[in-house]
């Protein structure tokens, strides 16, 4: 194979975005037929890379070459037809129509006036399916499928609009260990067949499992390709950050710290059962789980967002009843959700005000108003303690980037000087380096008696900061583990099994 | 994941039955209905029904416009202002004009394709949220339709139009005449037209993806903006025919005679289980939704019943309906962490 023919080849691509660089001379080359892997962190441009390949964005210069031909200018429509398809992370399907029209789409998309052939768009799924061994019912819902089925509903949408490479957009985040093999078997289906697949995953193991090639990207450039017996996970790792990141252990023994939070026989019907937990002062509590572990849910219920069913639960050694998240806010919880974007800052408002949110009640004076002048403080205090970059508290969110406006988040709940901290997904969306900022701020509360509660799905993220870790699965506590007693590979293969 | 659940085809195919808000429409329209035939003696006569049929043929007719941009992921207030625009553009051109039959009803045809089509520009290319667009179109056509109409009626409408056309007719036993007119059957192949279209054709299935997944619908490639077109302008479209049916029927254009009927389709088209955020809905929901309205309507007539009574039990009916659709779907997602955990583990 290493003498054909590369399919894809790029050559000094560059593209730019309003003054930002977002690539910068990608030589580049996918062989037919070949399992790649692109890794880098948030905004390293591998999404600006697949889409410039998928045709949504223009190159500014450079070439790209499909099957040794010249192909720009490109568009979604030429790409698709010379074989490249994107499978985004959100997996672009259509959730109310059936498993057969979502894979057969492309069979709606000719003449408006034309009637749909529904025999041949069922004849044409059911092949599709048979290619990858999956047996699915055509005309179930797509919104009705797991998130495993609906992946490969995705691929074959792919595979029925004959493609020749495949991109797939962090695949594995929900997936389950088994639903992973399943997918890489299918994977290696598509191979044999001499479809290309690029992986862009973040998850290093998989990385090294299952491709042949790696290509790391750092700040729009290709910092190079590499056959996957030449690098392992840590030199990935360094490659992608450009650091020596240092993940060791912190855990501490905190078995002797006064309890903060003591939860037991928790349950919520249908969502989690029997959890039972103590967080003590000053400790970091990991929860990890996949994506629908019932992780989340318990988090909303620990803030009163959900209520439970059973259970109880005790704040200080007093019993805690929580029928709001404004009682879990006054006992002194804080939540700082998965979904920041969507729940956590209000975007188009200022550093100031979004910090401000959670305690204007305490910063009303006499009259009910809040003084311009201690907001400002609050805010001042607030962007300094947690090294918010930015020249101004009066500065809109959405201007920040994701590890900055995650510690806005931080900052709104720290101002409520909660005594728990409920951190759900904390590091989403934000790169290695921001990353690390966010652990330290997260050690400093607990080494001033903050109890933490830290929700992943990122072993290596509960691993390197928590001193005790939750297996959470199917609604469930499953065991506890102590970071440094178990190696982290053990871990993982518990997690992800 | 379920491949291990044994599941029949008849047993799910019972399950998605019971899913479907129209099954549970039905049966609501069945309750209704038997309760109506036992208290109001007239109710079920076909006399009434084919009276009720002709009756909501316009707004049924209207329905199915807006149903098809409900799919589409949008919504449109402005479809009844549309209808009476169109309608006396065309009765202007026909009264004063005396232009021909083919002729007046392209014009009246036109007007109404051409500001459902307005109303796409503005959500596709001006992008303004199709609910604020519609609102002031609505705004502006009906002030400019009374503004240069004074408000006045045309009574003088020609015999072609006023002239009832009667398809079939039988006398029932009791001596009352029965008879199939335009109305019903231009609501019928409307109805049968929207149904095949949606289902059938490539336009209603891009509509569909459309309204259940804009930016994956775009990633493939299809043309979101042409299909806002179709979608507006098919409503457009049903609006004028609707609107000249309703003069046909009355036998004179009246400016604001169809005002303030928007709020009855839409919700009827919401009780049918056309969901507001797209993708979602299907004609015989539609259909059934104004049947409802209609029995509903009628009956609290024929009980002698003040028409406000009506609009507070179209109101509950929403609020119980919709509501439903919530819970039972809330439910459904609370369930499913700890039913799917023995498979995963």
């Amino acid at each position: 194979m290493t003498d054909s023919v590369p399919f894809l080849r790029l050559r000094n691509v560059s593209k730019t975005f309003v003054g930002v660089r977002a690539l910068q001379d990608i030589d580049w080359e996918v062989k037919p037929g070949e399992i790649h892997c692109l890794v880098g962190e948030n905004g390293c441009g591998k999404s600006t890379l697949i889409k410039t390949v998928a045709g949504v964005h223009p190159p500014t210069s450079g070439t790209i070459e499909i099957g040794g031909e010249e192909v720009l200018p490109l568009d979604p429509a030429k790409a698709k037809a010379l074989g490249i398809q994107v499978i985004f992370q959100d997996l672009s399907l259509f959730p109310n129509l059936s498993v057969s029209e979502n894979i057969a789409v492309d069979d709606t998309l000719q003449n408006m006036l034309m009637p749909v052939n529904k025999p041949a768009m069922r004849k044409k799924t059911r092949a599709v399916l048979e290619r990858l061994a999956f047996d699915l019912d055509l005309d179930a819902a797509v919104s009705d499928l797991s998130v495993a089925e609906r992946q490969i509903v995705a691929i074959a949408r792919g595979l029925a609009a004959e493609a020749r490479l495949i991109f797939m957009d962090e695949p594995t985040a929900s997936l389950t260990r088994a639903e992973v093999d399943r997918l890489l078997a299918i994977v290696s289906r598509l191979k044999a067949d001499g479809i290309a697949v690029v992986f862009v995953s973040h998850r290093l193991d998989e990385v090294v499992e299952i491709a042949e090639r790696v290509t790391v990207m750092r700040d729009g450039r290709k910092v190079g390709t590499w056959p996957v017996g030449e690098v392992d996970q840590k030199k990935i790792a360094n490659l992608m950050t450009g650091l020596n990141i240092d993940n060791s252990i912190v855990a501490r023994d905190m078995s002797s710290a006064e309890p903060v939070l003591e939860v037991k026989n928790l349950t919520r019907h249908g969502e989690f059962a029997d959890i039972d937990f103590t967080l003590r002062c000053g400790e970091v509590l990991g929860i990890v789980g996949l994506l629908g572990s019932g992780r989340t849910e318990l988090a909303l219920a620990l803030f009163g967002m959900h209520r439970v069913d059973s259970g109880t639960m005790a704040l200080e050694g007093k019993p805690l009843t929580l029928r709001s998240n404004r009682d879990a806010v006054r006992a002194g919880i804080a939540y700082v959700s998965e979904d920041r974007l969507g729940l956590g800052v209000i975007l188009p408002q200022s550093i100031g005000d979004n910090i401000m949110l959670a305690v204007m009640k305490s910063m009303t004076n006499g009259l009910g108003l809040i003084p311009d002048k201690s907001c400002r403080k609050l805010a001042g205090d607030w962007v300094q303690r947690l090294a918010i970059k930015v020249p101004s508290a009066d500065r809109a969110v959405q201007t920040l980037s994701g590890g900055n406006q995650q510690r806005v988040v931080l900052a709104k709940w720290l101002a409520t000087k909660p005594k728990v901290l409920i951190l759900d997904s904390p590091t989403v969306g934000v790169d290695i380096k921001n990353k690390q900022g966010i652990y330290e701020v997260v050690s400093d509360l607990a080494r001033q008696g903050v109890g933490i509660i830290l929700i992943s799905d990122e072993v290596s993220e509960v691993f390197a900061t928590c001193d005790r870790v939750l297996h959470m699965r199917g609604g469930r506590i499953l065991e506890e583990e102590v970071p440094g007693r178990v190696s982290e590979h053990d871990m993982e293969e518990r997690i992800y099994a | 994941m379920r491949d291990g659940v044994p599941s029949t085809s008849a047993q799910s195919a019972l399950t998605r039955l019971r899913r479907r808000p129209e099954a549970w429409l039905l049966v609501v329209i069945l309750i209704v209905g038997t309760i109506f035939s036992l208290t109001a003696r007239d109710f079920l006569s076909l006399p009434n029904i084919i009276d009720l049929l002709e009756t909501y043929s316009v707004q049924a007719i209207m329905a199915m416009g807006l149903f098809v941009v409900l799919v589409s992921g949008g919504i449109d207030i402005s479809f009844a202002a549309t209808a009476s625009v169109a309608q006396y553009c065309a009765a202007l051109l026909a009264s004063q004009l005396g232009l021909p039959a083919p002729l007046v009803i392209m014009s009246g045809l036109a007007v109404g394709a051409i500001l459902g089509c307005l109303n796409a520009l503005l959500i596709h290319y001006v992008r303004i949220t199709s609910i604020i667009a519609t609102i002031a179109m609505m705004s502006v056509s009906f002030s400019l339709l009374m503004y240069f109409s004074g408000g006045k009626s045309i009574y003088t409408l020609p015999d072609w139009w006023t002239d009832r056309i009667v398809f079939w007719q039988t006398e029932t036993e009791s001596g009352d005449l029965v008879r199939i007119t335009l109305p019903i059957v231009a609501m019928v192949v409307v109805t049968l037209f929207t149904w095949a279209w949606m289902i059938r054709s490539s336009a209603g299935r891009q509509l569909y993806a459309m309204g259940g997944n804009a930016e994956a619908a775009r990633r493939i490639g299809i043309d979101i903006g042409r299909l806002q077109f179709v979608a507006y302008g098919y409503l457009g479209l049903m609006a004028a025919i609707a609107g000249m049916l309703q003069a046909h029927r009355v036998g004179e254009s009246v400016p604001n005679a169809m005002y303030n009927t928007e709020l009855a389709v839409l919700s009827a088209a919401v009780l049918g289980g056309a969901s507001l955020t797209g993708g979602i809905g299907t004609v015989p929901g539609v259909l059934l939704g104004i049947v409802l309205l209609a029995i509903l309507q009628n009956g609290l007539n024929l009980l002698g019943v003040s028409s406000y009574f009506f609009q507070i039990v179209i109101g509950i009916t929403i609020l119980a309906s919709t509501s439903l659709t919530v819970i039972s779907s809330r439910r459904g997602r609370r369930h499913r962490i700890l039913a799917e955990a023995p498979a995963n583990g």
